[in-house]
């Protein structure tokens, strides 16, 4: 699992030049600084984990549980509660602000949110498959998936068979992905690649945890 | 604004010229061969711009020994070593693909004169 995370909100996509003048294509995460609420131990509950926040929210939207948990820990309220699981929790305190420049440029990470949603979408969007024949006496069957099993052997689908339903909306992550910028001042972190959800989604940074070192 | 705005504020150059589809330009290049570089001329008229911010391009096309060609550049590329406005058309038109199916004095850009 992973030793450091942190969490974000996606801004957008854009370009910037690398050293060699080429274009790398780059998602902005702004990642404000979050404030450690809870440090979850194996000890105590049974994993490791920080619970953190960030931002500011107003006192009379809280409900007077949150509030309670908020005080407890002597943090300021902030618009969210996020869980980051991490290998050791240890050597984090509560109270403890985490920025984003415990991430340098070129390190790799993995970046988990929710994907945009597709809604209920056939066997082609949602799986790739080819479809059928635009012509050849082709009747209303044009984006059918076609034959999903056998005849009175087995007498019914198998479970798993790839077939038309919901897409997207769906906790998607995305591993490896090259960090090019970490910029503490302006809490702004700059992704290669593609990260998955819309604009304006919280995004769950971590260091990778496969590819090796 | 775009909200990415403020991270391409540093991919921008600030040394760009005014120049329009339908302008003659020259572009300087920055070609790098093993370890040296030099800087070769592409000169032709500008056939289009699109995108904005630092995704920004244009288009150059010229006529290379009876051959169309075409290249594409990023505006606020660090390739281009400079840009120079040669000419200024006066065009209709913000896309001048037209131009690929002519030849000939029909292929000819009007030049924009100032108005005094």
């Amino acid at each position: 699992m992973a030793s450091k995370a942190i969490v974000g909100e996606k801004v957008g996509m854009t370009q910037v030049w690398s050293d060699g003048d080429r274009a790398i294509p780059v998602t902005v995460l702004k990642v404000p600084p979050v404030r450690v609420v809870q440090v979850k131990t194996q000890e105590r509950d049974g994993y490791a984990a920080l619970q953190v926040t960030f931002g500011t929210v107003k006192p009379e939207r809280l409900n007077k549980p949150t509030a309670g948990h908020f005080a407890k820990a002597g943090v300021d309220p902030g618009r969210k509660l996020v869980e980051l699981r991490l290998d050791d929790a240890d050597g984090y305190q509560i109270g403890q602000e985490l920025k984003v420049d415990q991430l340098a440029a070129g390190e790799k990470i993995d970046v988990t949110a929710v994907s945009k949603g597709k809604g209920f979408a056939g066997a082609m969007k949602r799986h790739n498959f080819s479809g059928q024949g635009a012509s050849h006496g082709n009747h209303k069957k044009h984006r059918s998936p076609g034959a999903i099993g056998a005849c009175a052997t087995p007498a019914r689908v198998f479970p798993g068979t790839r077939m038309a339903g919901q897409l997207g909306s769906q906790r998607v992550t995305t591993m490896n992905l090259e960090v090019v910028e970490a910029d503490a001042e302006r809490d702004l972190l700059l992704v290669k690649g593609a990260v998955p959800g819309p604009r304006g989604g919280l995004v769950l940074i971590r260091d990778a945890v496969k590819g090796g070192k | 604004m775009n909200p990415t705005d403020l991270v391409d504020r540093s991919s921008l150059r600030d040394d760009v010229p005014v120049f329009k589809p339908g302008d003659n330009v020259k572009v300087h290049v920055r070609v790098v061969e093993g370890t040296r570089e030099r800087v070769q001329v592409f000169q032709g008229d500008v056939i289009a711009r699109s995108g904005s911010g630092a995704r920004e391009t244009f288009k150059v096309r010229k006529v290379s020994f009876g051959v169309g060609v075409e290249r594409t550049f990023p505006v606020h590329s660090p390739v281009i070593a400079k840009l120079e406005v040669t000419r200024t058309g006066d065009v209709r038109r913000a896309k001048l693909y037209y131009l690929r199916e002519r030849s000939g004095k029909s292929a000819k850009i009007k030049e924009k004169r100032a108005a005094r």
